[in-house]
């Protein structure tokens, strides 16, 4: 093992982290596959969430999502999809698991925050000081038709919302002083007088008046994780979050300039920059060669990418029903149908599908791509391939050059998705002083090596 | 022909029932709130052999003044204790006064899918306008509306729950779909304060619905799988549990506050010491036992003639659950005057409950749905005791 010269490197001493993201919704974990387990059993969420722990993971993700997708006017079937309600799943997990964080992705749109912080809080004491939050916010008023306030949000309004929402999450989080409970069933009162306080709030978005029910836990607050790729954002996280869910975690550079960009906005706000963590989400395709490792990228690739899935990929972006054309034959000939409404829900528009067809249409034919093919090659790219010595090699580089924190794995099977990850990668990565040998902490705070909350 | 032998429940929330129970507790009071305290009370209430908890809750705090003002969210603590044991049926107090229900919907469902088919529901209601203030949301005022919100809030998870038939995950590789979207369904609820698309984003519960537990008359009998009853004297409570199966509901549950007699002291000294600190109010809709274990199993005994369960809650957990144990409920099995649920059923099973089909079912896919036998799910114990396996079959 060669160690770079320190003198060269900015962060010679810097650990990987890893999370898993248990996704729930999604074309990109392969259910077709003999080994595929169900995405709703209880033995799934217990199998991956000890992997990692095995793994000595900082933390096991649950995603979110309040309306099931639709596309040509009725449920998509194609991809997996449902989802437990993350608190109360993540709470069993707290039961059986010891160390790994729990972190529930809820949304600030469809939530009141005296409700949400309290099962967070909740969550966070039963797992001894576990909990993470990974903050989404939506202005959807299709999701919103599920809800009794519906959809009521100005896309504007999105964040400021969010902010709000945290900021009375977190009068709920210290709204009991430290040994706030009595030493003894002697004391005059359960509770020190003085030491449980009031939340009362009136803001543009909430108004409420509430006696917190609960203690801090081990670790202060739940820990924040936020995405959001915009500049927007970007600033919130950089105010606000502890972690940073980043989608920019492929390419070295692209991933060094998007923490060099949150690491001004830190300073520009007055935090430290070393005040968060940054943790993009990828795949991880181990082979025991870099051809073995390919091969298998392509095979799951095809499992991911099925006929189907790549007609359905390709009507959303011509506006066709495309179902029943040769996914593995030309592009269609027909030029995209523009409409300002796609008909379809829960998953991204396609801007400006002229200009992308037109690149779709040069580079499958300058390559010699069928449809599939080319929805495949152009989509976008979701991992990194290799033998475990060369990702090892590979992410500590990442690591101790500032471009990331670590990863939030997406395993591309459920529930043994994670085995390789455990089994050869972490070895490698162990072997190169990049990763932790066993938990020193017992908080996801102190896993990610985040300063303690005030 | 004599009733089928009383369900017994037990009421877990806090120290026990009294509101000083915690002066009597068997840890520091700061102790109430950790995990450790939560597996080791759900744990003894298993190994005595009780079918169902209850986790008491509200976003406000449990008591005022000297006693407790702390507690974890029922959801949170029910899915602990589900993990925590292997046969406990768990049953969360949620209040839909105020909450979305659709997250209602989705916690008691992942409940039952987590605990592979112990979930139940208590129905709650926030009656204090302090509820309304602490979620932020306009007051919903009097008892008809309050009443409102509750039937409104049933219907809808209840029709979440069927809006996914048992079959409609399909993982046909032929055809390349996960789901099948006709078996799929946009409830479309429209009531007098809000409406609710749908269809849910988790599956169907592995019992088709979650068992709603609800005071007397709370609910329409329609949407109540066991009514909470009770009264001041046995006769009386008797004849609500009469009612409540006359008026519809498949089970009646007697709800009884007890204080037992211990080794060391009466249930009446017992009693007398936590009162210097707090009344323990009586309330007209719950019998009150106080006295030895043999006591309490005749009043069980004869009750069992008339009502289909009992929901105990305990004066002080850590006293009483332990006499429950050790003498109550052995009495009560060897009497066959109640059972255990076996390990491996459901909390409906061990209720004697059927599996609801979906409403939403097509003649073709009930056949399916009618039992767990036949579901698309086999059950496995693990090795570590807990019931968190339940594997799929595809």
């Amino acid at each position: 093992m060669t160690r770079t010269d320190p003198t060269d490197v900015p962060r010679p001493d810097a650990r990987l982290h890893f999370g898993v993201f248990f996704q729930g919704v999604n074309h990109w974990t392969i259910w077709s596959d003999p080994s595929s387990g169900s995405q709703i059993a209880p033995a799934s969420f217990l199998q991956v969430a000890r992997t990692a722990e095995r793994g000595l993971f900082d933390a096991f993700f649950l995603g979110d999502g309040q309306r099931l997708r639709e596309s040509e006017g009725g449920i998509h079937e194609l991809d997996v999809a449902g989802r437990p309600d993350s608190i109360t799943q993540l709470s069993a997990l707290a039961a059986a698991t010891d160390r790994i964080g729990l972190v529930s992705t809820s949304n600030t749109t469809y939530n009141e925050p005296a409700d949400l912080a309290r099962r967070l809080a909740g969550l966070d004491l039963l797992s001894g000081g576990r909990a993470g939050w990974n903050m989404v916010t939506t202005h959807n008023a299709w999701t919103g038709e599920n809800f009794r306030r519906g959809g009521f949000l100005d896309h504007a309004d999105r964040y400021t919302r969010a902010e709000e929402f945290l900021s009375v999450a977190r009068a709920v989080w210290d709204g009991w002083g430290k040994d706030a409970v009595a030493a003894s069933a002697d004391a005059r009162s359960w509770s020190v007088p003085g030491a449980v306080g009031r939340v009362r709030s009136r803001g543009e978005h909430f108004d409420v008046d509430l006696a917190p029910t609960l203690p801090r836990s081990a670790q202060g607050h739940p820990v924040i994780f936020q995405a959001g790729d915009s500049g927007e954002g970007r600033d919130f996280g950089a105010r606000n979050a502890d972690v940073i869910f980043s989608a920019h975690g492929l390419d070295f550079d692209d991933a060094l300039g998007f923490a060099e960009d949150l690491r001004r906005r830190l300073r520009a706000v007055g935090r430290p920059e070393d005040a968060l963590r940054i943790l993009p989400g990828t795949e991880i395709i181990i082979g025991a060669t870099e051809k073995e490792a390919e091969e298998k990228a392509r095979w799951v690739r095809l499992e991911q990418v099925t006929p189907a899935v790549a007609l359905g990929i390709a009507g959303r972006l011509w506006n066709i029903d495309l179902s029943g054309r040769d996914a593995d034959g030309p592009l269609p000939a027909e030029d995209p149908v523009i409409v300002e409404y796609t008909g379809t829900f829960g998953s991204s528009r396609i801007k400006d599908a002229l200009t992308t067809v037109a690149e779709w249409r040069a580079k499958a034919e300058a390559n010699g791509w069928s449809l599939r093919e080319t929805v495949i090659e152009l989509g976008p790219q979701r991992g990194h391939v290799g033998t475990p010595a060369a990702l090892a090699e590979k992410f500590a580089r990442f690591v101790r050059y500032g471009a990331v924190d670590g990863f939030n794995v997406s395993p591309y099977l459920v529930p043994d998705g994670l085995d390789d990850i455990v089994d050869l990668l972490v070895p490698e990565l162990q072997e190169r002083g990049v990763y932790r040998t066993a938990y020193t902490g017992t908080t996801l705070r102190e896993h990610l090596g985040l300063a303690p909350v005030e | 022909m004599p009733r089928p032998a009383l369900r017994l429940a037990v009421e877990l929330d806090g120290d026990g029932a009294h509101p000083a129970a915690w002066r009597r507790a068997a840890h520091a009071p700061g102790e109430l709130l950790t995990a450790r305290r939560l597996a080791r009370t759900a744990t003894a209430a298993e190994n005595a052999g009780f079918t169902l908890v209850t986790l008491d809750d509200s976003i406000l705090p449990p008591a005022s003044g000297a006693d407790p003002v702390g507690r974890i969210g029922a959801v949170e603590r029910a899915a602990f204790v589900a993990a925590s044991t292997s046969v406990l049926g768990v049953a969360p107090v949620i209040a839909t006064t105020y909450a979305e229900p659709f997250h209602v919907s989705s916690q008691l469902s992942s409940l039952d899918h987590l605990s592979a088919g112990r979930a139940g529901w208590v129905v709650g209601v926030e009656e204090d306008p302090a509820a309304a203030r602490a979620w932020g949301r306009p007051l919903v005022e009097g008892p008809a509306a309050r009443a409102r919100e509750a039937h409104d809030g049933v219907r809808v998870v209840g029709d979440l729950w069927d809006s996914w038939e048992d079959d409609a995950v399909i993982r046909s590789v032929a055809t390349s779909r996960y789901l099948d979207r006709e078996r799929l369904h946009s409830i479309d609820f429209t009531g007098e304060t809000y409406s609710v698309k749908g269809p849910s984003i988790v599956p169907r519960p592995p019992q088709g619905r979650p068992v709603v537990l609800a005071r007397q008359g709370l609910v329409p009998a329609g949407l109540t799988d066991v009514a909470l009853v009770g009264g001041p004297t046995a006769a009386e409570t008797g004849a609500a549990g009469e009612a409540a199966t006359a008026a519809g509901v498949p089970l009646a549950f007697a709800e009884i506050e007890v204080a037992l007699d211990t080794p060391r002291e009466t249930a009446r000294e017992r009693i007398a010491d936590l009162e210097r600190y707090s009344p323990w109010e009586e309330r007209p809709d719950r019998l009150r036992y106080t006295g030895s274990a043999d006591g309490l199993v005749s009043l069980l005994a004869e009750l069992a003639a008339r009502v289909d369960g009992v929901r105990l809650l305990p004066l002080v957990l850590d006293e009483d659950l332990s006499v429950l144990s050790r003498l109550v409920l052995p009495a009560l099995f060897v009497r066959r005057l109640a059972t255990r649920p076996l390990p491996g059923t459901t909390l409906r099973t061990s209720l004697g409950l059927p599996r609801p089909v979906s409403r939403f079912a097509t003649s073709t896919a009930t056949s399916t749905s009618t039992s767990t036998s036949t579901s698309t799910s086999t059950r496995t114990v693990t090795s570590t005791g807990t019931a968190l396996v339940r594997e799929e079959t595809r």
